[in-house]
């Protein structure tokens, strides 16, 4: 039987929920897929802040933070 | 992707300064652009007292840790407005930075609690008085911060408006031509009559996406959630279809924002015409001393009306 790894595990807010997205794929290709703007967000692996050419796999965890407040 | 500086990682990429920056050197952009604004806009210097509002949020605890990390002389205030959780769990994130970071700088955290003096939180005082949430909230913040900087002779109150903040703003004012608005866009505003306190927004330089990053790399536990009372807002519309502008056309946001506070430097006002038109029209509230433009001011007016309609 062949291992695997699960799909990445992406933790989004507004509302807060998880989604899974199945890699590989580099950040700005996962910001385009979730139809979120990078200019409003920023995507962390693990602790670590990743730039928008950053590969992500399965099993890696993914939190897309907005960055946008105020009213 | 790697940093323009010192070709190690990258943890971040600045498409609008065509950039990238590992930690260290991302930390010395985000000082250098503040330090920048400060200079260039006669901010304050090392020998005076700064007043920095705190919300909990990315920017204003930014500005608090840039602002100590640069050796300046910056006390916090934080406003309690009443609103549920989402307020308890913003001065949990206010508390917490103060006594992990500022405490050892020698920095105070001041308070202030509307529920205890208007008997309240903001939601339910804003119903009383039948207005929107976020402009009695702007009237309170306003009012407290200005009132404590005074009371507590503070050379400067700072807030931590960032480049979005005030290109959405701009683009607001543009829209509805409130051009009456737009001269108190700038960075820097005079303390123009007795009772005013200078204010200032030393992060007019740095997008909300670059606080957050400097907030993430360096542990800021700042909170994340949105509020709850801003929800359909038309700030954040006007912030996001600058950012779409921003994602397909690097630089927009801060040449709508840098170049109009280029124009107006070249037209007007001077320091010297914004203080001359608030003294020919301000003069003391007389409920609280406070300046203001009526016989009493919008705070002390609202507060009036809070206490006349509230349920006994």
């Amino acid at each position: 039987m062949e291992d695997y790894d699960p799909p990445m595990q992406v933790q989004l807010s507004h509302p807060a929920r998880t989604v899974e997205v199945k890699g590989p794929k580099k950040v700005k290709e996962l910001l385009r897929e979730l139809n979120l703007v990078v200019e409003a967000h920023l995507v962390i692996k693990g602790d670590d802040l990743v730039t928008e050419d950053e590969m992500l796999y399965d099993g890696d965890q993914i939190e897309v933070r907005p960055v946008i407040s105020g009213g | 992707m790697n940093c323009t500086k010192c070709k190690t990682k990258a943890v971040i990429g600045l498409p609008r300064h065509n950039a990238a920056f590992c930690k260290n050197c991302f930390n010395g952009f985000v000082h250098d652009q503040v330090a920048r604004a400060i200079k260039s806009e006669k901010m304050f210097g090392k020998e005076d007292r700064i007043l920095v509002a705190v919300s909990g949020g990315k920017d204003s605890l930014a500005l608090w840790d840039i602002l100590l990390t640069l050796g300046y002389r910056a006390d916090a205030l934080y406003v309690d407005l009443g609103i549920g959780t989402y307020s308890e769990q913003s001065l949990a994130k206010v508390t917490k930075f103060a006594e992990a970071v500022a405490t050892s700088h020698g920095a105070t955290l001041h308070l202030h609690t509307i529920e205890q003096e208007a008997g309240a939180g903001i939601k339910e005082l804003a119903q009383l008085i039948h207005r929107p949430t976020c402009s009695t909230c702007g009237t309170i913040k306003r009012y407290q911060f200005n009132r404590v900087a005074i009371k507590q002779q503070y050379d400067v109150m700072a807030t931590g408006h960032n480049l979005d903040d005030e290109a959405a703003r701009l683009l607001g004012n543009v829209l509805h031509w409130q051009e009456e608005y737009l001269d108190k866009q700038g960075p820097s505003l005079p303390a123009s009559v007795d009772g005013f306190a200078k204010k200032v927004k030393p992060l007019f330089r740095l997008s909300e996406r670059e606080l957050a990053a400097y907030a993430v790399l360096n542990r800021i536990d700042y909170i994340v959630e949105e509020c709850p009372m801003a929800k359909g807002s038309k700030v954040l519309l006007y912030k996001e279809v600058l950012n779409r502008l921003e994602t397909e056309s690097p630089g927009t946001k801060q040449m709508f924002y840098w170049g109009f506070l280029e124009k107006q430097s070249k037209k007007q006002p001077t320091a010297t015409t914004m203080t001359e038109k608030d003294r020919a029209i301000l003069h003391p509230c007389t409920s609280c001393s406070q300046p203001t433009t009526a016989e009493v001011c919008s705070y002390c007016k609202m507060m009036a009306r809070a206490k006349t309609v509230a349920p006994r």
